[in-house]
C-alpha cells in the first residue's frame, strides 16, 4: 500500500508550522532550539518524500547534509548555551536584554 | 568528477585546507610566538586572493555545474577576501587589548570566508544551503568570542537561534522548490518552472521563504531585529567583518538564485521586493536617528544600506537593465566595503575595554585631538551619506540611475529622501567630534591607522574614476555563467 | 484512499478504549487501602534520595557534543562503504581527506584537553 504523496507533505507543513511557533512562542532557549530542529527534520522529510516519489537520489542525498549541518548547529549551540547559563544562571530569552535601544 | 573540477574551486579549496592548517598548526606555536598565526592567515588570504583573481575574464563551471566561477564570484571574493585581510589586520592588537586573543579567531574567519565563496560560486540550491551554514557557524561562534561577557553571549545566543530559523526557512523553501520541479540545480529549475510538470503555487511558496530567509542574513526590514543586538554585543572586529561578509554573501544568494532560477516569477516578486527595500530605507534610517551608541547606529545604518542594495533587484527580470544594475550593486558593495572597514577600525580605536568608549559622546573632541582619525571618519560619514566626493556618492548615484532606468522613480525618490534623513545622524558624528569639547584616548594601534588611512584614502581616490571601477563591475557582470 | 487506512483507525480506536476501559474498570471497583509505602515512587525497588534532577557535570555536555559531531560523520562513511568496489580509488582518496579533516578536528579537540575527564 503507497501512501499518498500528499499526507507527507500535509505532515510536514504541520510540523514545519509547530517548528515556527514553538520557536516564535517559547521562551527557553532549549526548547525554541528544539523548535528549530523540528523545522529542519520537516524539511527533511519533504526531501525524503519527493525523492521517494521522483525516484530520485538528490533529495535524500541533501538529507544527509543537512543531518551534518544540524549536528554541527546543535554543537555550537549547546556550547553557547552551557555558556551562557554559567554566566546568568539562565537561557530565559525574556532575560536576554542587556542591549537596549 | 575530473582533476579539472577541484582546479576550478581551487582558491575555495586552497582557503579551507589553510584554515585546518592554521588551527592545527597554532596548537604547537608556543605562546611566546603567537604572532605567526595572524601572519599565516594573512599569507593564506592573499594566496588565495591571487589565486582568485587568477580567474578573472575566464568564466568555468564545474561538478555538473553545481558551482560556476564566473566575473561575479571574483568581483564579491575579492569583497569577501579584502574584508577578511581587515578584520586580522582590525583584530591584532585588539584581541590582546580585550583579553580574548586566540588563535581560533583566524582559522573560523578563514572558515567563514570559503563558506562566502561557495556562496558566490553556488549553482546548485544544495550549494547554497551549504555556503550558507559554513559561512554562518562560525560567524556564531566569533559572535561570542568574548566569554564570560554578558553581551557577547547574548548576542551570539540571538544570532545563533535568528540565523538557525532563517536557515530553516530556506531549507523548507529548497524542499518546496525541489518538490515542484524535481531538480536543484539553478538553470534546471527555471527550465521546469515552464512545464506542466511543475507544481507551480508550491514553487511559490518555496521561492517566498527562501526570500524570507535571505531577507534574515542581509538584514531587510522587517526580519532586521536581531542586528542591532548582535552588531553591538558581538566584537567590533568580527561585527566588521559580518557587516561586510554576511551581508555581501546574502546579496550574493539572492542574485544568483533568483536571477538564475526564478526569471519567471520577476512580475510579483518586483513589488515584494520593492516594498522590502522601501521599508528597509525608511525603517534603517529613522531608528538610527535615535542611537546614542555607536555600534546601533552603524548597525542600523547598515540595516539603511542593505535597502539601497535590494534597489538594484528590483527590477530583476527585466533583462534590459539587469546587467546594469547588478553592476552598480557590486559597486555600491565594494564602496560599502571600503567605508565600512574604515570607519570600524576608527570605532575600534575610540574603543575601551569592558564595551565603554562606545557612546557618540565619546567621540568629543576626536578631531581636534587626532586629526587624521579624525578626518578619515568624516569621510567614512560623508561618504555613507552619499555626498560627492566619496565612492558612496557615485555608489549610490548609480543605483538611483539603474532604479530610474527601470522606471521605478517613487524607489530611487524615497532612497533620495532617505538619504536626507540619515545625513542627520551622520553629520551628528562629525559635529560631535569637531565641536564639542573632549580629550578622547585613543589605542595606540598602528594597524587600526592603516586600515582607516588606507580605507579613506581609498574611498576619496577611487571617487575621481568611478567609470574605470564600475566598468570592472560591468565586466564581472558580463561574465556571469 | 481513504479507506485504505480503515484498519489503522479501528485499530486506534479499539486501543484507546481498551486503555480507558481497563483504568476506569480499576478505579471503581478496585479497593484502596493506601499505607505510605504503597504510595511510594518504586513499590518494590529502592528507596529513591536527593531531588529527582541531579545536575550534571559541564564536562558530560562537552563530551556529548563532541560525539554527536564525529558520530554523525557515519552518515558519509556508510553509504561510502557499501559501493566503495565500484568507487575505486578516486573514492578511496576522498575518503581518506574527509577523514584528515575530522582527525584534524580531533587532533584539535585533543590537543585543547576536550577530552580529559578530570
Amino acid at each position: 500500500m503507497m501512501m499518498p504523496l500528499a499526507y507527507y507533505v500535509g505532515l510536514s507543513a504541520i510540523m514545519f508550522v509547530l517548528g515556527i511557533i514553538g520557536v516564535l512562542v517559547r521562551r527557553n532557549a532549549l526548547v525554541v532550539f528544539m523548535s528549530l530542529e523540528l523545522m529542519f527534520n520537516a524539511a527533511n522529510l519533504l526531501f525524503v518524500a519527493f525523492s521517494a516519489y521522483f525516484q530520485l537520489l538528490t533529495g535524500q542525498i541533501f538529507v544527509f547534509f543537512v543531518m551534518t549541518v544540524a549536528a554541527a548547529e546543535v554543537a555550537v549551540g549547546l556550547a553557547l548555551m552551557v555558556e551562557i547559563f554559567r554566566t546568568k544562571h539562565s537561557i530565559d530569552l525574556d532575560q536576554m536584554s542587556e542591549m537596549k535601544g | 568528477m575530473t582533476a579539472m573540477d577541484w582546479l576550478v574551486i581551487l582558491p575555495v579549496l586552497v582557503l579551507s585546507g589553510w584554515a585546518l592548517t592554521v588551527l592545527l598548526v597554532d596548537l604547537w606555536i608556543p605562546a611566546k610566538y603567537k604572532f605567526i598565526t595572524p601572519l599565516l592567515t594573512v599569507l593564506g588570504l592573499v594566496v588565495t586572493l591571487g589565486l582568485s583573481l587568477s580567474k578573472f575574464g575566464n568564466p568555468q563551471s564545474a561538478f555538473n555545474g553545481m558551482v560556476v566561477v564566473d566575473g561575479f564570484a571574483i568581483f564579491l571574493d575579492f569583497i569577501f577576501l579584502v574584508s577578511g585581510l581587515g578584520a586580522v589586520a582590525l583584530a591584532y592588537r585588539y584581541l590582546r587589548r580585550m583579553g580574548i586573543e586566540r588563535c581560533e579567531y583566524y582559522s573560523l574567519l578563514m572558515f567563514s570566508i570559503s563558506g562566502m565563496m561557495l556562496m558566490t560560486y553556488a549553482n546548485d540550491l544544495i550549494m547554497v544551503f551549504l555556503a550558507l551554514e559554513l559561512l554562518s557557524i562560525p560567524l556564531y561562534v566569533l559572535a561570542g568570542f568574548v566569554r564570560m561577557e554578558v553581551r557577547s553571549e547574548e548576542a551570539a545566543l540571538k544570532y545563533f537561534l535568528l540565523g538557525a530559523f532563517s536557515s530553516g526557512f530556506v531549507l523548507y523553501g529548497i524542499g518546496l522548490i525541489f518538490g515542484a520541479t524535481s531538480h536543484t540545480e539553478l538553470p534546471a529549475v527555471a527550465a521546469a518552472v515552464g512545464k506542466s510538470s511543475a507544481n507551480l503555487p508550491m514553487f511559490i511558496v518555496g521561492a517566498a521563504l527562501l526570500l524570507v530567509g535571505f531577507g534574515f542574513k542581509q538584514a531587510a526590514v522587517p526580519f532586521h531585529m536581531w542586528s542591532p543586538d548582535v552588531y553591538q554585543g558581538a566584537p567590533s572586529s568580527v561585527t566588521a567583518f559580518m557587516s561586510i561578509g554576511a551581508k555581501a554573501a546574502g546579496f550574493a544568494a539572492l542574485m544568483r538564485v533568483f536571477v538564475a532560477a526564478f526569471p519567471s516569477l520577476s512580475a510579483d516578486m518586483s513589488w515584494v521586493l520593492w516594498a522590502l527595500s522601501a521599508l528597509t530605507m525608511i525603517a534603517g534610517n529613522v531608528i538610527a536617528i535615535a542611537q546614542t551608541n555607536i555600534k546601533r547606529l552603524l548597525a542600523y545604518s547598515s540595516i539603511a544600506q542593505t535597502g539601497y542594495l535590494l534597489m538594484a533587484f528590483v527590477p530583476y527580470g527585466n533583462n534590459q537593465v539587469l546587467g546594469d544594475t547588478v553592476a552598480a550593486m557590486l559597486f555600491y558593495l565594494l564602496a560599502y566595503m571600503l567605508t565600512t572597514l574604515g570607519a570600524w577600525a576608527v570605532i575600534i580605536a575610540v574603543e575601551k575595554n569592558g564595551g565603554e568608549g562606545l557612546e557618540l559622546k565619546d567621540y568629543a573632541g576626536l578631531g581636534r585631538r587626532h586629526p587624521l582619525l579624525g578626518a578619515a571618519m568624516t569621510i567614512f560619514m560623508v561618504s555613507l551619506i552619499g555626498v560627492p566626493p566619496t565612492l558612496g556618492f557615485w555608489g549610490k548615484f548609480y543605483l538611483f540611475r539603474t532604479a530610474l532606468e527601470g522606471g521605478f522613480v517613487w524607489l530611487a525618490l524615497i532612497g533620495l529622501l532617505t538619504s536626507l534623513v540619515s545625513a542627520y545622524y551622520y553629520l551628528r558624528v562629525v559635529v560631535i567630534m569637531y565641536m564639542q569639547a573632549g580629550e578622547p584616548e585613543t589605542a595606540d594601534d598602528l594597524w587600526l591607522r592603516l586600515v582607516a588611512l588606507t580605507c579613506a584614502a581609498a574611498v576619496v581616490l577611487l571617487a575621481f574614476m568611478p567609470g574605470s571601477v564600475l566598468s570592472l563591475a560591468v565586466r564581472a557582470v558580463l561574465q556571469i555563467l | 484512499m481513504a479507506s485504505q487506512f480503515f484498519p489503522i483507525l479501528v485499530i486506534l480506536a479499539l486501543a484507546l478504549f481498551v486503555g480507558f476501559f481497563v483504568v476506569v474498570l480499576g478505579t471503581i471497583f478496585g479497593p484502596r487501602r493506601p499505607t505510605a509505602r504503597k504510595s511510594s515512587p518504586y513499590e518494590s525497588g529502592m528507596v529513591p534520595y536527593g531531588p529527582g534532577t541531579r545536575r550534571m557535570s559541564v564536562r558530560y555536555y562537552l563530551v556529548g557534543v563532541l560525539f554527536i559531531l564525529f558520530d554523525i560523520e557515519v552518515v558519509f562513511v556508510l553509504p561510502w562503504a557499501v559501493v566503495f568496489r565500484e568507487l575505486g580509488m578516486p573514492g578511496l582518496v576522498l575518503m581518506i581527506v574527509f577523514l584528515v579533516v575530522l582527525e584534524v578536528a580531533f587532533v584539535y579537540a585533543w590537543k585543547k584537553g576536550a577530552l580529559e575527564w578530570e
